[in-house]
């Protein structure tokens, strides 16, 4: 293998290991499921690798690989691929999740199995793309594509109103992400008709060789938010969301709320706010309230959900918006909290909704009253429940708890009413999810179904235990996760406080803007 | 002499092939009648293959400035030909089944691509009018060509009426150029318009006659509401063959006036088609959610995609040019392709376009519903297909004129395209297949190969673009 494509190989794989999958003999179902299994744990292993020839101590993208891709008169578009500590943490969590993905769907999926599989692994490839691309015509790529075997997986293999939250799930990210590419075009004509290349427009737009106007910026800046806010979502643009997490079949779910919404999260990071720095912190204060609304409005909504996905999903909507609120309070914890917080989202609401599909596919029901007393019969099931439950809800010692604290803390130092309202959506969500909790596996089983509902098996012990030990992992020793990050994240810091201060913006001072020595960096961990 | 004629060798070989026909049609058996097809097959592709020798020739006007042979029109002539000859591939089982198997059918075709080819090269008014009532009056025929059936001569019919006035506006339009310039041949007229020897009235008034007529044969709005009654009655290989063949011969023309003839009066034109393609994409797009007959559908989906290209002419740069030639190539893909898949899934009488007829046919055939899906992602403009190249390379070269509030306004279009195309996609994967379980239809081999060839098309010019970008771009150069 030759190491300096890692990447490529990374981003590709999944894609033709999905084409073998459509060459196998339909009837071969053993046979499709173990080959899917087996060939997304490859990207999962070059990640890995990955992650060991990365150099944590560098913010600047590592594993560059740099190919023509179009050439033409006018455009100059390349392969270009890369990583830095944010997107590194990402495309791990997405080649974590995949495999398990697939486990997940063992028994769950009775019908064309070939093609739902072969969704799954073109899925990755898009996904890992997106994360890894360096130019903006190829992320497009990569943002889009995604978009079809996504809507197959919930179209096809998805719930009672599967067609219908499949076209509301492709039109809001098609409305939102054709008007990034306008904009992507757009400064591909600002900077001379040059390049499409991000760390060049990156540094052309610092170094003030590419001027925009204070409009043009605001503008551009919109375009991408809008797709990005879509995607993560963003309060009030958050309405597609329960339909398709409702729909979507399990692994659907899992990879959705798993990786899909990071992908808003992780264009904000890459994007929004090292090329549009003024119009990032003149909107920040803005785009903090919006993120304060999602967290305490998810919380409420996701009290009244007599639905377990729904439940779930809106939850998303409260954890995403702490997410948001990390990024945009552009302090150092609240950075490093919003990339951790992404992975933990991803591991815990992964999870929920895998413990969601394995109760579904016992009681073929999600609603809270129709269980009880659900752990008299499944014991371990309730048992894992539980500490996912509780990583959710942010428990020390769990995953979720650090990601939290760092964001609360991130934001006190821009404003405490920010975080004294973010804590409060905290707080709320131990109320939904512990009162889930208490309805769905406490009390007596009344009805018998719930009695002898079965435990999970071998499979799902297997599929869960990983995800367990990640929390755990990340709950005790969240070093691991944060040094990788920390360069490229003091970098993102750094270009937006030496923007200028717009009116209406934060108000940064010299202090800020110095780089903080590193044990104020890593406090708080 | 012989230098003079032979770059029209296509031209005359395509006449050639259609006289052929035409004698040998008496003599030929009714089972033998699909011979006519092939020999109108090998004329196209011979003709194709001739004009191969002329691309990098240098750029020339023959017959006194009637002709230009130049890399513009070299391109347009591949892509007809190529249209004429898969129409012809796909008409031969389709006209059996139909009892439409005459040899006249495939002479048509040949001398319809005749008229596409001259308009494609003309350097003149005339000879565009000349190509653009060859073609005309040879796809009236077609449209008409189910003669028992009562929806194919409507189609014809109104094709004919509405037709024959538009040419009438053409016609009008050309005289009052010609009136104030004192010439009917581009490069004149461009001069005469700089050296302002004419009346700006009139030629201004003759720029807009000649809109209107052309406005009619590409059926932009206000001028498209023949199509889709035409399109949906027509024979489904003349649908296709109409869908495409006409649209990129009256575009080829279309840019050929405009850049060569009165590029001065560019700001007068540029903002007429600025509002034109704003309103043929919003309506096309806004209709066509509503339709559940496919071929209706993909009439006004082709009214959208009028509206999308002539964003490239509105960009008025070498870049939208460019866009405009190669988006008509992937558009001819899309189109040939998905009307291929639509023919071989109907049976006798045209029947089985309905939406409900696609429910659940992934399952009973799954080749030409993924390539029938792979065609609607492409016209939906996704990435990874030939058609979100092609929106990328037309919405580009626009903005990089500063149109922004045009391209906002057709990347929303393109948002709302998605729900109709991918509809027909929720028919094919997400529905059962109705209760009457028909046999599976049985798909001819060349219309099999076109579908297979049309989608790898799709996939190459959407994953490796370059060099049909290039080839593109060098096409539209010569029209400095």
């Amino acid at each position: 293998m030759n190491g300096d494509h890692i990447l490529s190989w990374i981003v590709y794989t999944p894609a033709a290991a999905g084409l073998v999958t459509l060459l196998l003999p339909r009837t071969a179902e053993r046979a499709i499921k173990a080959f899917a299994f087996l060939a997304s744990l490859v990207p999962f292993a070059l990640a890995l690798q990955a992650a060991r020839a990365f150099d944590p101590a560098r913010g600047d993208y590592q594993l560059v690989e740099s190919a023509p891709w179009i050439r033409t008169a006018t455009y100059t578009i390349d392969h270009h691929l890369g990583i830095d500590g944010i997107s590194l943490l990402l495309v791990l969590l997405t080649a974590f999740l995949t495999p398990l993905a697939v486990l997940s769907s063992w028994n769950s999926v009775t019908r064309a199995l070939k093609p739902y599989m072969a969704s799954l692994l073109f899925l990755e490839t898009g996904m890992i793309g997106v994360f890894c691309a360096l130019d903006l015509v190829l992320f497009y790529v990569f943002w889009e594509v995604m978009l079809i075997p996504m809507y197959f997986l919930i179209g096809i293999w998805g719930g009672e109103n599967r067609v219908y939250a499949a076209i509301k799930f492709v039109l809001y990210t098609m409305a939102g992400s054709l008007l990034m590419l306008v904009a992507i075009l757009y400064l591909f004509f600002a900077n001379g008709a040059t390049t499409f290349d991000l760390p060049r427009l990156a540094h052309n737009l610092s170094s003030g060789a590419l001027r925009l106007t204070s409009a043009e910026e605001t503008w551009l800046f919109l375009a991408f938010l809008l797709a990005f806010a879509i995607k993560v979502p963003l309060f009030p643009l958050h309405t597609w969301l329960p339909d398709a997490h409702v729909e979507a079949p399990t692994a659907g779910s899992v990879i959705l709320a798993g990786v899909l919404l990071k992908m808003g999260t992780y264009g904000m990071l890459r994007f929004c706010l090292p090329l549009f720095p003024a119009a990032s912190l003149a909107s920040a204060p803005y785009l903090c309230i919006l993120a304060v609304i999602g967290i305490i409005y998810g919380a409420l909504v996701a009290m009244v959900q007599p639905d377990l996905k729904k439940l779930v999903a809106y939850s998303s909507v409260s954890h995403m918006g702490l997410v948001v609120l990390g990024i945009f309070v552009f302090t150092t914890q609240g950075l490093q909290g919003a990339t951790l917080q992404m992975l933990n989202h991803g591991l815990s609401t992964g999870a929920l909704f895998l413990l969601v599909g394995m109760i579904y596919e016992r009681r073929h029901t999600r609603a809270i009253a129709e269980f009880g007393g659900l752990a008299h019969g499944s014991p371990v099931l309730a048992a894992v429940f539980l500490v996912v439950t509780l990583s959710s809800i942010g428990l020390p010692g769990l995953n979720g708890f650090v990601g939290e604290i760092l964001v609360l803390a991130g934001a006190f130092r821009r404003s405490p009413l920010y975080a004294a309202l973010a804590a409060s959506g905290m707080i709320l969500g131990a109320v939904y999810m512990l009162r889930m909790y208490q309805r769905v596996f406490l009390g007596r089983a009344d009805r018998p179904e719930n009695a002898h509902m079965g435990d999970i098996g071998l499979r799902e012990k297997l599929l869960l235990l990983p995800i367990l030990a990640m929390m755990v992992w990340i709950g005790v020793y969240s070093t691991t996760f944060v040094r990788p990050m920390d360069a490229s994240l003091e970098l993102v810091r750094q270009r937006i406080l030496h923007a200028p201060s717009p009116a209406g913006g934060y108000r940064v001072d010299q202090q800020e803007r110095r780089t903080l020595p590193p044990q104020d960096r890593t406090d708080g961990r | 002499m012989a230098a003079e004629y032979l770059p029209v060798l296509p031209l005359i070989l395509l006449v050639a092939g259609g006289l052929v026909i035409l004698l040998l049609e008496p003599f030929t058996a009714p089972a033998r009648k699909s011979r006519m097809g092939q020999i109108a097959v090998l004329s196209t592709f011979t003709a194709a293959y001739s004009l191969s020798f002329f691309w990098n020739a240098p750029e020339r006007e023959l017959f006194h400035g009637m002709l230009a042979v130049d890399r513009f029109g070299i391109f347009f002539q591949w892509l007809f030909l190529v249209i004429t000859g898969i129409c012809a591939l796909i008409s031969l089982r389709f006209n059996e089944r139909e009892n439409m198997n005459r040899g006249e059918y495939y002479a048509l075709l040949l001398f319809a691509c005749s008229g596409m080819v001259l308009m494609a090269a003309s350097a003149d008014l005339i000879l565009t009018f000349l190509g653009i009532e060859i073609l005309s009056i040879a796809t009236y025929i077609l449209a008409g060509f189910k003669r028992a059936d009562l929806r194919s001569n409507e189609s014809a019919l109104k094709y004919f009426i509405l037709g024959s006035f538009a040419t009438a506006f053409l016609l009008y339009g050309i005289a009052l150029l010609y009136g104030s310039t004192g010439s009917t041949n581009y490069r004149a007229i461009q001069e005469a318009l700089a050296a302002r020897l004419s009346m700006p009235g009139p030629a201004l008034a003759g720029l807009g006659l000649l809109l209107v007529g052309f406005g009619f044969k590409l059926a932009t709005v206000p001028f498209h509401a023949w199509a889709p009654d035409v399109y949906e009655g027509a024979p489904s290989p003349v649908t296709a063959f109409m869908l495409v063949g006409p649209k990129a011969a009256g575009f080829a023309a279309l840019i050929r006036v405009l850049i060569q003839a009165v590029p001065i009066l560019a700001n007068d034109w540029r903002s007429v088609l600025w509002l034109v393609a704003i309103l043929t994409m919003t309506l096309g797009n806004t209709v066509a959610v509503r339709q559940t007959n496919i071929k209706r559908m993909l009439a006004y989906s082709a009214i959208a995609q009028a509206g999308y290209l002539l964003v490239g002419i509105v960009a008025h740069n070498p870049a939208g040019q460019a866009a405009v030639a190669f988006y008509l190539m992937v558009y001819t893909l899309m189109n040939l392709g998905a009307m291929s898949v639509v023919l071989s899934l109907s049976r006798q009488g045209d029947a089985r376009v309905h939406l409900e007829d696609y429910a659940g046919l992934a399952r009973s055939a799954p080749v030409p519903a993924a390539a029938l899906s792979l065609f609607l992602i492409s016209l939906a403009g996704i990435p990874l297909t030939g058609g979100f190249i092609g929106k990328f390379y037309l919405f580009g070269a626009a903005l990089s004129e500063g149109f922004i509030g045009l391209v906002v306004i057709a990347v929303l279009n393109s948002v709302l395209s998605v729900y109709y195309y991918f509809r027909v996609m929720v028919y094919m994967y997400m529905r059962e297949p109705a209760d009457t379980q028909e046999p599976p239809a049985t798909i001819p081999a060349p219309v099999m190969a076109v579908i297979l060839i049309a989608a790898a098309g799709i996939l190459v010019l959407g994953v490796f673009p370059g060099p049909a970008m290039n080839l593109a771009a060098g096409s539209a150069l010569a029209l400095k």
